[in-house]
């Protein structure tokens, strides 16, 4: 569970460092061939298969704790629980279930459509590319486009600011000096990942 | 002051429970919870009504007998107590306090607010102590304990058993109170060399009575009449893997 998440925060940085392409070239051709690249190359296609491994095993086992958890206690309290905590650790099943929404609306919108047709191609030096890069682009002109990509990134936040720390605690991970930095890490990498990836829609809607 | 109670009766685990309102008058602020509770008792009693069972020991705040859910907390509203240190003045004149035993599957119901604990029992029986006869106190410089280890276990072996942190848990797990038990004995020279074989029939134990699993929420910490610290439970966790892989 701890090792699968640490391995989706990875991989979000590779994401997030791909799709910023978008807004920082001028030429739509940059993302697009990044794109091309990402979904042609070989070595590219078993971290593909690694990816949805992971996916899967951190879901199947996020499923197992949940239904365990929940099982635990079968009668609920009267009076909820008003311990001081975390607060984003108790909406982590909730939190995945929306991320877990978007990312199979986002599956069905890009990487579907780029294996089994529908995405709108160029040619260019003779060969087709998926032209993702005019598709985002149209796609974040719509406000309720905009609305859902931001709000789908701030529930992502919540489960990640949590996650990033408790994952090393449940490693067994702790010391008095490292413990610190990692709780730090934990809110500069999701302010980072949160705000990269909310910046592309901001950018292109204001554009 | 006046208060209006609401208490969780229930008969026995297998009987279905309900709140029943109580109203009493005239409790000094300066009587203790428990003490409350006992003229509540007192009163059902002269009124021919089953008295509220609940449990408590030593009303001193180091047997960890008396669990209750108080207002949404174990142990009631203030910082580092168990119930029968809790005095009515942490409340107010007229308020309404909701009174429920600990909920969770490994604790089943005895009657009313008392709870069966002994799981926590069942866990230790599994390893949680040191198997060899140690005689009186050795010389206290004849086994060298580094003085940061020897203060880390210290803390952890005053925990209770009180089950405050199970109760308080969103998972109902009881990840704080085996963290404690692992960690007081793994960090002395005398509990390490069972130390691989403890954590891991005491994590077995724990799974196998249906407890649930730690999600480092940190509401165990938050409720721990003493203050049992959540790194404790990271220890767990490294001793657990260290048991495993090496
Ligand atoms: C890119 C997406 C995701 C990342 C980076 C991520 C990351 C993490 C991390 C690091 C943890 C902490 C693990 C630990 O403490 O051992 C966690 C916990 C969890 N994840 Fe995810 N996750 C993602 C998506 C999902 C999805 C799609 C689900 C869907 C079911 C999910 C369900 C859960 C649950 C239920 C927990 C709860 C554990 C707890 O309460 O602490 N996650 N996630
Ligand atoms: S860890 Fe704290 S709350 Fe849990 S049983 Fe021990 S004393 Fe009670
Ligand atoms: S009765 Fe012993 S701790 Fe409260």
């Amino acid at each position: 569970m701890s090792l699968a998440g640490l391995f989706l925060i990875t991989f979000l940085l590779v994401h997030l460092g791909l799709n910023l392409l978008v807004i920082t070239n001028n030429d739509p051709m940059v993302f697009n061939k990044a794109a091309h690249f990402m979904s042609t190359n070989k070595l590219i296609k078993v971290f593909e298969i690694i990816l949805f491994g992971g996916f899967l095993l951190h879901i199947i086992y996020a499923l197992i704790l949940q239904a365990q958890n929940w099982l635990a206690r079968p009668k609920r309290y009267h009076k909820t629980n008003k311990s001081e905590t975390s607060p984003f650790s108790k909406w982590m099943i909730h939190t995945a279930v929306i991320v877990l929404t978007f990312i199979v609306m986002h599956l069905f919108d890009f990487y579907f459509k780029s294996k089994f047709g529908g995405a709108p191609e160029i040619l260019v030096g003779g060969e087709h590319y998926h032209d993702f890069a005019s598709m985002v682009v149209t796609k974040f002109r719509l406000p309720e486009f905009v609305i859902l990509y931001l709000a789908a990134f701030i529930f992502l936040g919540f489960h990640l600011i949590h996650g990033f720390q408790s994952a090393f605690k449940t490693l067994g991970l702790n010391n008095k000096t490292y413990t610190p930095v990692i709780q730090a890490l934990s809110i500069i990498y999701t302010i980072f990942v949160v705000g990269g990836f909310s910046a592309i829609p901001l950018v292109i809607y204001f554009q | 002051m006046k208060l209006i109670l609401k208490i969780w009766r229930q008969n026995s685990a297998s009987e279905r429970g309900r709140f029943v309102d109580y109203s009493l008058s005239d409790i000094s602020p300066e009587s203790s919870f428990l003490e409350m509770l006992d003229i509540l008792n007192e009163k059902l009693i002269m009124e021919g009504e089953e008295p509220v069972v609940f449990d408590h020991d030593c009303r001193e705040g180091i047997c960890g007998t008396c669990g209750m859910y108080i207002n949404g907390r174990p142990h009631g509203p203030d910082e580092l107590i168990t119930a029968c240190q809790l005095h009515m003045r942490k409340f107010s004149d007229g308020d309404t306090i909701v009174i429920e035993p600990w909920r969770a599957r490994a604790f089943p119901v005895i009657k009313d607010l008392t709870v069966d604990r002994s799981a926590l029992d069942r866990i230790i029986e599994d390893g949680g102590y040191i198997s060899v006869n140690t005689g009186n106190a050795p010389d206290a410089n004849s086994i060298p304990v580094n003085k940061e280890h020897a203060d880390l276990a210290m803390d952890a072996a005053v925990c209770i058993g009180c089950g405050a942190c199970v109760a308080a848990c969103k998972n109902a797990s009881a990840m704080l109170f085996v963290s404690a038990k692992v960690s007081h004995l793994a960090l002395l020279p005398q509990g390490r060399i069972e130390a691989r074989e403890r954590v891991h029939k005491l994590v077995a134990r724990m799974d196998a009575l249906g407890f649930g699993n730690c999600t480092n929420t940190g509401a165990c910490e938050a409720e721990c009449p003493k203050g049992i610290k959540l790194t404790n439970i990271a220890r767990l966790n490294r001793e657990y893997y260290r048991s495993r892989i090496f």
